[in-house]
Parts: C-alpha cells; structure tokens; sequence
C-alpha cells in the first residue's frame, strides 16, 4: 500500500513520466500531468502529500500561478518546484508563496527522494502524525 | 608604433616651442645689438668728426699766428730796413732767442720781381729770382702762402711760410722757413686711444706730419683727399678683417693741407664687444633655459598622454572584457536552459532503465553487467553536462551581490580548510600572510568564498604537486588587496589575454569547465574590484584581487 500521495507536474512529457514511473517504483503513488490546468483538476478530486511543479510551462499556467492556486485548495500540499534554468527570483517568489523547496534540473534523482522525504516529514509534522519517513526507506538497492 | 607615434609628437612640441620661443629671442637680440651698433658708430663718427674740426681749427690757428707774426715783423720793420742783411740777421736772432717754439730756420725778404734782397740762414739764396716761382705769384695774389713740408738742409721737415707787405706802391715778401717739429707734436696732440692716428696730408695725400702707423713724413699715405670734400668733414670707413677705420678729415684754412683723424673701431669697441657678449650671454642662457623647459614639458606632457592612453586601453580591455561575459553570459544561459531540459530526460530515462534493471527478468541478462556499466556511464557523463550547465547559469545570474559584514581573512581561513586537504596529499603548502589592517568590509561572503575556491584551488592545479601558495593581504588607500601567489610553470604568454574567457581553459578536457575564472571575474566585478595577474612562465602566477574597502553600514 503506498505511503504517500505525489503529483508531477511538467510540461516535458517525458521527464514527467519517467519521474512518476521512477516514484511509483519505489512504492509510492505517484501521477503526472502536463500542464497546469490538468493538475488543478486533478487536486480537485483528490488530495496530495507532495507535488514535484516546473515553474517554466509555456503555453498554458505557468509554474507560480499553478503553485498559487494548489497552495490555495490543498494548502497542506507540499510543492517542490523544478526549474530548468538557475532564476533565483523566481524560486524565491515560489518559495514565498509557500513552496517547501526547489530543484534545479537535471538533478539527481537521488536528490529529489531527499527533497521529498524532508516535505513528507515536514506534512506529517503538520498533520501531527509521527511519521517514519526516511530517505533510506524511498531507496532501492541501485540508488547512490 | 605607438612609440613612435609618442616620440614624433614629442619632437614636434619640442620643435615649434623651441622655433616659436627662441626665433623672437634672437631677432630681438640682434635688433638691439644692431641698433646698439649704430649708435655706438655714430658717437665715434661724431667724436672723429668733431676731432678733426677741432685739431684742424688749432692747426690753423698756428699757422695763422705765424702769418700774423711775420706779417707784423714786415709791417713794422719795413722793406728797407729788412733788405739789410744786418737788420735782418739781428730781426732773426731776436727772435729765434726769444722763442724757441718759433722753431724758424731762416729768413728772407723776396722784392716785388722776385728778388731775393736779404737772406739769413744756412743756404746761400741770397739774389735768387723767384719770379717764374708759382708760390711767388700766389703770395703776390693772395697775400700769404703756406708751402708743402720738405726736408731741411739737417733732415728735418720745414715748411715755408710768406708774407706779402705793401712799401709804398711795391709789394715785397717777408719769408721765414719753419721746423715742423713743433707743428708736429701739435699735431700728434689729436692722437687718442691705443689705435688713434693724427696726420696732415696735402692735396696729393702725401704725409705733412709723420703719421702714427703705417708710413713716414713725407711718404705717398693711402689717403685720397678727393675723398673729401672742402669745408666739410668727411668720414670714411674701411673694414679689414672685422675692424672699422673711421677717418674724419677737415680742410685747413689754406685748403691745402688735409687734418686727418684716424680711429680704428676696434680699439674704441671694448665696450661694444663687452655689451655684445653680455647680450649673447644673457641670451645663451635663455635659449638654454627655453630648451630645458620646452624638453621637460613636453617630456612630461607625452608622459601624461601615454599613461592616460594606456589606463584608457587598460580600461577599453576591461570594458571589452565585461561586454564580452555579459554577451556570453547571456547566451550561455540561453543554451544551458534549452539544454537542461533534455538532459533531465536523459538522466531520468537512465535512471528509469537502471531501476528496470533491478527486475528479474533482467537479472538473467547475460549482458547485465554492460547494461548497468553504460547506464551509469550515462548517469555521470549527465552529471558532467550538469555541471557545466549549473556553471554557465550561474555564470550568467544577474544575482545583486547580498551584502555582509565580511572579514576577508576569515572567507580565506575558511576556503583554504576546505581545499587544505587537497593541498597536503598533493605535496603543496599554503601559507598564509594577513596584515593586521584589513578591515571587515561590506561585500558578498559566499561570492567572494566562491572567488578564493576558485584563485587557490586553480593554483593547486596549476602546482600539480609539490609546491608553495602565498596567500597576502594588505591594504591602502582605501583598497584591500589579496594576492594568490603560487610556484607553478606559469601561464605561456600567448594564453595570457584569454583567461579570463568564458569555456577557455588549460586543464584537460573534463577537468575544468573554464568558467572558474570568468566567474571570479564577473563576481569580484560587481563587487566593485578588479582581479589582475601576474605571470611569468617557469616562475608562476599571481593573482592579485583588489575590493574597495567599503565599510558595513552601522545597524
């Protein structure tokens, strides 16, 4: 049974299947949309304990208005933002909007399992469950 | 080129000061020298002049007394008294006793036809007939006569001097030769300065007086008296080797005799040589001093312009340099972006394989072993890009620096523990050489670490191993100064201009990103600073990093 709830949201497909297939192989469950809008419908149905968000999304919302309006319904929802480029600007906005942290892409698979186990201990701190979520629990044996 | 660029300039103020500035001088010098000149020529013409009319009136005036003498001794004594030898004999002895300045050698008394009646004296003349006589008609026309000077029975210069008297209807003549000697010395009276000549010559120049200089009494002088003109004075000039004779000469009274005053420029120009030289002097001085001081402004006027030159070209590379990053910068982060993203796909594709490979189906692969080993060598050569990417967008962050209070030798403390380990295995000692005075400062604390991580750690590298880095402080004037100083081989001379180039570098491919340097560059540039160095090949490199000592703001 998975432990947590995780939503991927990019525009580049491939990454954003790769990283959920990736995710849901170490026994959490994991979804992935390719834009803004699809995540927010989706956060209408259901709640998520983390959701991994590119900022960078040309075309339809972009990364920090999608944050505004997940941080609006699911404000327990914990959002690591991914950007493809180093605009500090932008991560801080995103982070004073209430985004636990950033990642700069390609990043180490390795760091994203950090990233989220911090979220997943900070969430259950919020929700004053005791969780045992530690890193070493999201490894598989071919992770560094 | 520039060079000699700089020396033409340099000659050619040189040259229009020193033609502008000394041109005048010297026209004015020789304007005045000249006028001075003149003058001093005209005073001595005038002094000449006036000379020769002076002496030629006291010439004169002797022979005048003389005339009037023997007119007076004719008058009173009468003819017939004096045509007795006797009476004139005892006449002639009266008054020679009584004067001897008279200096007469003889006497004679000449009747209307030219007979001489009486004679006293050492020749023999007595009934000599003068009539065909040419003196004999003048004195009969014109009541006196003053003969040419010749030389006496006892070789000396006479002259002769006759009067007509009147005896009833008859003329007769009353004639007396004359010594010269006294009439000379008069003469010599007008002989003035070390140069100075005065003479009589007749109408034919011959000498009536022994000159000073230059001929004899009686001998032909070089004198033209057609030169000059009757009842006036005449001067003339005549050069000879630089020096000017100045002759001023007057007609006597009996317009035969010419009083010549002879003055030599020469003689009477100490004063004019002495004013010249003291002019050419003062002037000498001046010019020297004018090509001085032209030489030395003009020196320091290039020397100003060729240092302004190079801080502009200095400041032209830095501008050059600071275009070039940003212009870089900007497209390197254009392309770290674009690449980034697939490159993301590309790691997590790898890692999707690599967790796929845990399955086991694939367990029993044969070929397990060069899947995971390709798998990770795609994994790390993702992680290489990455590197580079994160390096060139950060490179190209326009990030304001976050200013601290920063305490320049800490950030090193603190950067050299960190590569302090690095250093040891490889055989390379870090000293470090802080002054005391080094302030903390206002600056970014994680860029500036960022710029010593990147100065040292390329001076290990550059070392290799075994080796010695100086890491000095100092600061003056307002600036704090790091100098990173390390015994490595040196950058080569034609790499010198391009390390502060984004991607250029001498490490071997993999090693370094070559960006280390540019972004120290970009960093310490925005922090005001500049970041130089120094190298010679074979001996090391220096980098020499320099912040405005900016205090923190007082909180």
């Amino acid at each position: 049974m998975p432990l947590f709830n995780v939503m991927v949201i990019d525009d580049e497909i491939d990454f954003m299947e790769t990283i959920v297939n990736r995710l849901q192989k170490r026994n959490l469950k994991a979804v992935g949309v390719g834009s803004g809008e699809e995540a927010l419908k989706l956060i209408d149905q259901e709640s998520f304990d983390v959701i991994l968000l590119d900022i960078k999304m040309p075309g339809g919302m972009d990364g920090i208005e999608t944050l505004r309006e997940i941080k609006r319904r699911q404000p327990l929802a914990e959002v690591i933002l991914l950007t493809g480029h180093a605009s500090v600007e932008t991560s801080i906005e995103g982070m004073k909007l209430g985004a636990f942290d950033y990642l700069l892409k390609p990043m180490k698979f390795e760091e994203v399992l950090i990233k989220m186990a911090a979220a997943f201990e900070k969430k259950a701190l919020h929700e004053g469950k005791i969780c045992g979520a530690k890193i070493q629990e999201l490894r598989r044996p071919g992770d560094r | 080129m520039k060079k000699q660029m700089y020396n033409s300039l340099r000659l050619k103020i040189i040259g229009l000061t020193l033609v502008v500035s000394i041109t005048p001088l010297v026209l004015l010098g020789m304007a005045i020298y000249y006028r001075f000149a003149r003058a001093h020529e005209a005073r001595i013409e005038d002094q000449v002049r006036h000379l020769a009319e002076s002496q030629s009136y006291a010439v004169d005036f002797f022979l005048r007394e003389r005339i009037s003498l023997l007119a007076m001794l004719a008058d009173t004594h009468g003819f017939e008294k004096l045509s007795q030898p006797a009476a004139l004999s005892e006449l002639f002895e009266t008054m020679n006793r009584r004067s001897e300045m008279l200096g007469l050698i003889d006497l004679g008394v000449i009747d209307c036809n030219g007979q001489h009646t009486a004679y006293v004296g050492p020749y023999d003349l007595k009934g000599r007939d003068y009539s065909n006589e040419p003196w004999f008609a003048e004195v009969m026309a014109k009541g006196k006569y003053i003969s040419d000077v010749y030389m006496g029975f006892r070789r000396f210069p006479h002259f002769i001097i006759a009067v007509r008297a009147r005896n009833g209807p008859q003329h007769w003549i009353l004639r007396a030769t004359t010594d010269s000697d006294v009439f000379n010395r008069l003469v010599k009276t007008a002989q003035s300065g070390r140069l100075g000549d005065a003479f009589i010559v007749n109408t034919e120049g011959i000498y009536q007086t022994a000159p000073r200089f230059q001929g004899k009494i009686l001998g032909q002088s070089h004198i033209d008296p057609k030169n000059f003109s009757h009842g006036s004075t005449f001067v003339e000039r005549r050069s000879k080797r630089g020096a000017t004779d100045y002759f001023a000469g007057d007609w006597l009274n009996n317009d035969k005799w010419l009083m010549v005053i002879r003055q030599e420029l020469r003689g009477q120009t100490d004063g004019l040589a002495k004013t010249r030289n003291t002019e050419i002097m003062i002037i000498s001085l001046g010019i020297l001093a004018i090509i001085m001081t032209t030489i030395f402004i003009a020196h320091s006027v290039v020397t100003h312009l060729e240092e302004t030159a190079r801080e502009m070209d200095k400041l032209n590379a830095q501008l050059i340099q600071s275009d070039k990053l940003a212009a870089l910068g900007k497209m390197a982060a254009g392309i770290a972006h674009e690449i980034n993203n697939p490159l993301a796909v590309i790691g997590e594709k790898a890692g999707w394989m690599k967790d796929l490979l845990l399955e086991e189906e694939f367990q029993n692969s044969p070929h397990l072993e060069e899947y995971a080993t390709s798998l990770l060598k795609i994994e790390s050569h993702v992680e290489r890009a990455r590197k580079i990417t994160h390096n060139m967008l950060g490179f190209a962050r326009r990030m304001e620096p976050h200013l601290d209070d920063v305490d320049i030798h800490q950030i090193l403390d603190q950067t050299i523990e960190l590569l302090d380990n690095h250093a040891r295995i490889n055989g390379i000692k870090i000293r470090k050489h802080y002054h005391s005075g080094v302030q903390i400062i206002a600056s970014d604390q994680s860029q500036m670490q960022q710029v010593f991580l990147n100065l040292i750690s390329n001076a290990i590298d550059a070392i290799e191993s075994n080796g010695l880095i100086d890491v000095t402080t100092q600061q003056k004037n307002g600036t704090i100064v790091i100098r990173i100083q390390d015994d490595g081989p040196g950058i080569p001379k034609d790499q010198q201009h391009r390390i502060f180039d984004p991607f250029f570098s001498t490490k071997a491919t993999g090693r370094g990103t070559g960006l280390g340097l540019s972004i120290s560059y970009s960093i310490v540039e925005k922090l005001g600073g500049t970041i130089t160095f120094e190298s010679e090949p074979g001996k090391g490199t220096t980098f020499i990093v320099s912040l405005p000592a900016v205090a923190p703001e007082k909180k």
